[in-house]
């Protein structure tokens, strides 16, 4: 893949294609900073002692050669002490806590995994009837060789980025985007593949103005009947109905450190307690986390992310990944398309608690 | 704050605010339009469909009121009535869901947010499931959902249409991600409706929000709104803060969706029950209505 890092800045060049250098600049740079790691990974407020620990050993590395006394053995110690402290942080994690890790700064995203697992990426653009919208992204690609329809939020890495792609928000073209792009899967006989990393659905004026309530709710209408498997994977913040308008399929997975929440938990806190610090208490008791909801029965599959999280390493979350997605693949793949609907309808209509009483 | 009103004694501006006026009159006998402040004898309401006969204000309704304005009175018969709610998540935030639950159940007679009813609508055969905005905002969870299902399917085996009339502020929170999932599941039971060409008519009223509306309120082969309600996906109030200016007047009122293609009618709630059996009838190419 050619790359050029900067737009072109002729000033001839239309709105469109700097939109389109924009688009093709933010790949590039996640691109590069995955493969190789020019990012130093950002320490969340929780990690602390991992931060004073990694800054303990850039201080030694950057100490003067010519002393006497051999630095690399101290390293090594710190970063073996750092491997157990990461252990220790990460096996208790509050629900608050991963919510952090889903949002990370550094965490991969739908396009970073487009070029992690996938070949012959082909993005389709547009909704056809209004606009293209940044916050989802879709399109053909191959997996193992094989055609699928990959779509998915997309966040964006710098300031720039992330308003292009208006953090991650869709507005109701994005939804009828995808919506074409399952309905173009269909017709081939296409699996989808969704990859769902949102806080939510767009809340302007323009977004109510265009329909956002009905293009939510027709995405979940058309999934619920799309004559191809669907795979969802929720790979960082799952946020509401702008997170299900892509959510409804026959396998649902979530990676380890994903969340998937009705409201986010600042929203649920300042409704309910009125007072957004209460955020964490929030995302405790609302269960938000891939072990929570698993044992819930409202996911069915927990994809393990690397020690401290997917953005410590890109790469073997993305094999992760990948295999889950062939797994649930091949199952559905073999499945009748009659017994597939069967089968999800089926699900869907289990989703809840509560209890039958004989009436008095 | 302008220099004049900081020029105000402290009283007046008490009553400014609107609050300290508000329950100046008895209750019961005697109402006041909230619209447009007229004061209304309670009778005369009544037998306006609850609608301001001075302004056209449509007050909102309970749950059983409403079945009254639309279903004719022989042949009801109630659907999922056994399905109750459980507290889950053991949610707890200021208050336990179970008591919230209690304390809904004592204000509103009701043991959810949705009542389903078997019935004819001027003599059409229909399943009509409505919401309780008093039971915790219309809020929509596992017992919605399901009673929800039970009506699209018992209208699938009496093969008659279904009708829903939402009036809701969107997901409930105190069922966690059970709720989300009452979207895609309410959204989902209606594709065996459409498989049978079945119609779905779909009211929406005062207001329609949030995960409601954004799941099957607009997938009604028709959708109808009463006028004035609020309608949209995200609050006014997380709009305004999401892009720090002043919503326009009307914005996500019945008459800015109409405007904006969203729905196909407002309908005046006096007429509701004969347009609604007029569309039915036409759909499933019935004679027309006496």
């Amino acid at each position: 893949m050619t790359v050029s890092l900067t737009p072109d800045p002729s000033p001839a060049c239309g709105r469109g294609e700097i939109r389109e250098s924009l688009a093709r600049l933010s790949w590039s740079v996640s691109t590069l900073a995955h493969t190789f790691a020019l990012m130093k990974t950002i320490f969340l407020e929780f990690e602390q002692p991992l931060a004073e620990l990694e800054g303990k050993i850039e201080a030694l590395r950057l100490a003067p050669d010519d002393s006497a006394v051999d630095v690399s053995d101290e390293i090594t110690g710190l970063e073996k002490k750092g491997q157990i402290k990461i252990r220790e942080i990460y096996a208790r994690l509050s629900a608050w806590q991963v919510s952090q890790v889903a949002r990370h700064a550094q965490r991969p995203y739908t396009l970073d995994y487009l070029r992690l697992i996938f070949t012959d990426f082909e993005e389709l653009h547009g909704d056809r009837t209004f606009a293209d919208d940044h916050a989802i992204v879709g399109g053909l690609a191959r997996f193992h060789g094989e055609p699928v329809m990959v779509i998915g939020h997309q966040k964006g890495r710098d300031t720039k980025d992330k308003i292009f792609r208006n953090f991650g928000m869709p507005r109701p073209e994005g939804y009828r985007k995808a919506l074409r792009l399952m309905r173009l899967a269909e017709k081939f006989g296409i699996p989808v593949l969704t990859f769902i990393d949102t806080p939510g659905a767009y809340p302007g004026i323009d977004a109510e103005e265009r329909g956002q309530s009905e293009a939510i709710g027709r995405n979940l209408y058309v999934m619920a009947e799309l004559k191809v498997p669907i795979i969802v994977t929720i790979i960082g913040e799952g946020g509401s109905g702008g997170a299900l308008a892509i959510g409804v399929g026959d396998v649902v997975q979530m990676l380890q450190y994903a969340t998937y929440s009705v409201i986010s938990p600042e929203g649920c806190a300042s409704i309910l307690w009125k007072s957004a610090d209460k955020a964490s208490d929030a995302a405790e008791i609302m269960g938000i986390t891939a072990p929570r909801l698993k044992s819930l029965g409202l996911i069915d599959r927990i994809v393990s992310e690397p020690l401290g999280g997917a953005h410590r390493d890109p790469q073997v979350m993305a094999q992760n990944l990948g295999k889950a997605l062939q797994q649930a693949l091949r199952k559905l793949t073999s499945m009748p398309t009659d017994e597939l609907l069967k089968a999800r309808l089926d699900r869907l209509l289990a989703y809840g608690r509560f209890k039958e009483q004989a009436l008095r | 704050m302008s220099w004049l009103s900081k020029a105000l004694p402290p009283k007046i501006k008490r009553n400014d605010s609107g609050v300290a006026r508000r329950s100046s009159l008895p209750e019961g006998l005697w109402s006041k339009c909230v619209a447009c402040e007229a004061v209304l004898y309670a009778t005369d309401l009544a037998n306006n469909c609850h609608v301001c006969p001075r302004c056209g204000h449509h007050k909102r309704l309970d749950a059983r009121a409403r079945i009254d304005l639309l279903l004719d009175v022989e042949g009801r018969r109630e659907i999922g009535a056994e399905v109750l709610p459980v507290d889950s998540l053991a949610f707890k935030d200021s208050r336990a869901y179970p008591e919230r639950l209690q304390d809904a159940t004592a204000t509103t007679g009701e043991t959810d947010a949705l009542v389903v009813m078997r019935g004819a609508i001027a003599s059409v055969p229909v399943v009509l499931a409505v919401f309780e905005f008093d039971f915790m905002g219309g809020s929509m969870g596992s017992v919605l959902g399901e009673r929800f299902a039970w009506g699209v399917l018992a209208a699938v085996e009496h093969d008659v249409p279904f009708v829903c009339v939402t009036a809701s502020g969107g997901a409930r929170m105190q069922e966690g991600l059970f709720s989300l999932m009452q979207m895609a599941k309410t959204t989902a039971v209606l594709t065996r409706l459409s498989q049978v060409g079945l119609p779905f008519i779909s009211i929406l009223t005062d207001p329609t929000m949030g995960g409601v509306s954004a799941s099957f309120a607009f997938i009604g082969d028709v959708v109808i709104a009463e006028p004035g309600a609020l309608i949209g996906f995200a609050g006014p109030r997380v709009i305004e803060q999401t892009v720090r200016e002043t919503l326009p007047d009307g914005f996500q009122r019945s008459e800015f969706l109409l405007d904006k293609g969203a729905i196909d009618m407002i309908v005046d709630r006096r007429e509701m029950k004969h347009r609604v059996a007029g569309l039915l009838a036409l759909l499933q190419k019935r004679p027309a209505l006496q």
